[in-house]
């Protein structure tokens, strides 16, 4: 196939970004949790990245998966609040599935992703639609794999159509259908053959770009719903209008994987 | 914003070197960041750890000593502590009897409390959870993260340790725990929000002609907002909303608490009414507690915690104490 496989150097620089992002937005995610919450998310999450970034500089883990391990068990151990042992979580669950191997396939990196968001599904029994992060997280695993795998998100009323975001191979049933040259953009479907990261990435890339696009508009689909669960669910219909601070920062990490992709 | 403190990102630090200092009764670890008794761990005798984020001050280290609570986390400023306080402080408890877990529900202590209590188990010791979740306010339940927990976390702890002391079993520390948080409720009214000293602004805003009816302790907003009235007609909202939900009679312990940053002088004014609101509904106060014992900063404000007395825990609420914030007895 001769896809560039990930390291741990890879998810290494995942979590670097995704620490410059969280603090760059730092006072941002603070002022929405603000309007729903109690004020903290910015600072929180800006704490348990950095603290993530340095525990991943003196520990140097080998694999993928013992750094996503790693800066899980640092989140839940350092941010604390909600969304310290979610996010911790996520990761741990994701590192768990990625298993010992030193390097992992971009299909490995939609396994995990999707092992992660269970996890947070399972401890916060959130389900898409309560205004959390899962409304950005669950959209995405699902464009990721769905890019992956080449599936093309049919329309509603299409004939025979897998739902949106279903993993399924290409419209074909053959799933290494060859690159037919379209590398997707975000929001766009993305065809390929399964696992089409290419020799470049390019493949990967696309993939991750419509995750992260699909997390931002999971995010921003937040607005308008009513909060029901975390300490914004309290306003209940007041909660209204104003886009969830843990969407956005789920957001936020998953654009910074499509960053770190797109210059691997 | 003024603030007296050092500088937002010490706060908590700075405040625990201050509860050292002045509580030689109390062992604070800084590297732990827990409050725990001085002296130890008793043998036999169950541990009661409780914990939250800090600005609810005394709340939890201002109730740790004899008994009440063996040990506090404090987290950061309204933020729950994580998991390594609280196994740091059930290991420094554990007597042999096994450890308690009073937790406020609020999804971040819930998650951070449920992952040490699986750590504990992991290292061999035996802990239970209780979860107090008196606040009305919250109407739907299944819609919700479910009721917040608010003022009735001082009666649980007052009065499980009050039992601990005796040597009691942890089920039934446990159960007579539960029992307080099942037969009280609360309802909080504020008349400011609060500034966390991160932030340095109001977490929300409202005008002198309003109040926030149902806040909980975090500064968040409540259930609803409303114009000002006098401190008759806004406990009467209070009472209401706890009759409505858990029909008061007989005698019952109650407690006008400040949120920080109320005068003295204007909670008593707040007990008299509800004084004359329980008399109204057949209910006597057998038992008060007046004054700042779960705050939120500087928020203006009081809430009102009632709980139906049975003559078990009336007793277990008036055997001796002696904590930062609350003695009597010994």
């Amino acid at each position: 196939m001769g896809a560039r496989l990930l390291t741990s150097a890879f998810f290494g620089a995942w979590i670097e970004e995704a620490a410059r992002s969280v603090r760059a937005e730092r006072d941002e995610l603070t002022r929405l949790d603000a309007a729903i919450g109690d004020a903290d998310h910015g600072t929180n999450l800006d704490r348990g990245f950095t603290e993530a970034v340095r525990a991943l500089g003196d520990r140097r883990p080998a694999t993928p998966g013992a750094v996503l391990v790693l800066v899980g068990s640092t989140l839940i151990r350092k941010v604390g609040g909600a969304s310290g042992p979610l996010y911790g979580t996520a990761f741990r669950e994701a590192g768990k599935a990625l298993g010992e191997a030193p390097e992992v396939s971009p299909a490995d990196l939609a396994a995990a992703l999707a092992a992660g968001v269970a996890g947070v599904r399972r401890l916060g029994s959130a389900a898409e639609g309560d205004k959390t992060m899962v409304d950005a997280l669950a959209p995405a695993a699902e464009a990721l794999t769905a890019a992956l795998a080449g599936a093309v998100r049919e329309g509603p009323g299409a004939d025979g159509a897998p739902e949106a975001g279903t993993p399924a191979v290409g419209r074909d049933g053959h799933p290494s259908a060859p690159e037919d040259g379209r590398d997707g953009h975000p929001g766009a479907p993305v065809d390929g053959p399964a696992g089409a990261a290419g020799p470049d990435g390019r493949g990967l890339a696309a993939a991750l770009a419509a995750a992260a696009e699909a997390a931002r508009a999971g995010a921003e689909a937040t607005i308008p719903m009513p909060a029901r669960k975390g300490r914004a669910s309290y306003l209940g219909p007041r909660s209204v209008g104003h886009q969830d601070p843990g969407a956005t920062s789920a957001a936020l990490i998953l654009r910074a994987l499509h960053t770190v992709a797109a210059r691997w | 914003m003024k603030k007296l403190i050092n500088g937002a990102g010490s706060v908590v630090a700075d405040a625990l070197r201050g509860i050292a200092a002045a509580h030689p009764g109390l062992r604070v670890d800084a590297e732990n960041r827990i409050v725990v008794r001085a002296g130890g761990p008793s043998p036999g005798k169950v541990g009661l750890v409780s914990g939250g984020g800090s600005g609810h001050e005394p709340l939890h280290a201002g109730f740790v000593g004899y008994g009440m609570l063996d040990a506090a986390c404090p987290g950061e400023v309204f933020t729950s502590p994580v998991p390594d306080q609280v196994i740091a402080a059930s290991a420094a408890v554990h007597g042999g009897a096994g450890v308690l877990h009073v937790v406020k529900n609020y999804t971040g202590d819930v998650l951070n409390f449920q992952l040490a209590a699986e750590l504990c188990a992991e290292e061999g010791m035996e802990v239970t959870s209780v979860l107090v979740d008196d606040d009305v306010a919250v109407r739907d339940s299944l819609h919700t993260a479910g009721r917040r927990g608010t003022g009735a976390t001082v009666f649980v702890e007052k009065i499980a340790g009050a039992l601990a002391e005796t040597g009691a079993p942890l089920a039934e520390v446990a159960r007579v725990a539960r029992e307080v948080n099942t037969r009280s409720r609360s309802f909080g009214v504020a008349l400011s929000a609060c500034t966390t000293p991160a932030s340095g602004k109001p977490t929300f805003e409202l005008s002198e002609a309003e109040v926030e009816l149902g806040i909980g302790i975090h500064g968040e907003p409540g259930r609803a907002r409303a114009p000002m009235r006098d401190a008759r007609e806004l406990t009467g909202v209070a009472l209401d909303a706890i009759h409505e939900d858990l029909p008061l009679s007989g005698d019952v312990l109650v407690m006008v608490n400040g949120m920080g940053g109320t005068p003295l002088i204007e909670l008593y004014v707040a007990f008299a009414e509800v004084a004359g609101h329980l008399a109204e509904r057949g209910a006597r106060v057998a038992r008060s507690l007046v004054g700042d014992y779960v705050t939120s900063l500087d928020m203006q404000g009081f809430s009102v915690t009632v709980c139906l007395l049975t003559d078990e825990l009336t007793r277990l609420w008036d055997a001796p104490v002696e904590t930062p914030a609350l003695r009597w007895g010994r």
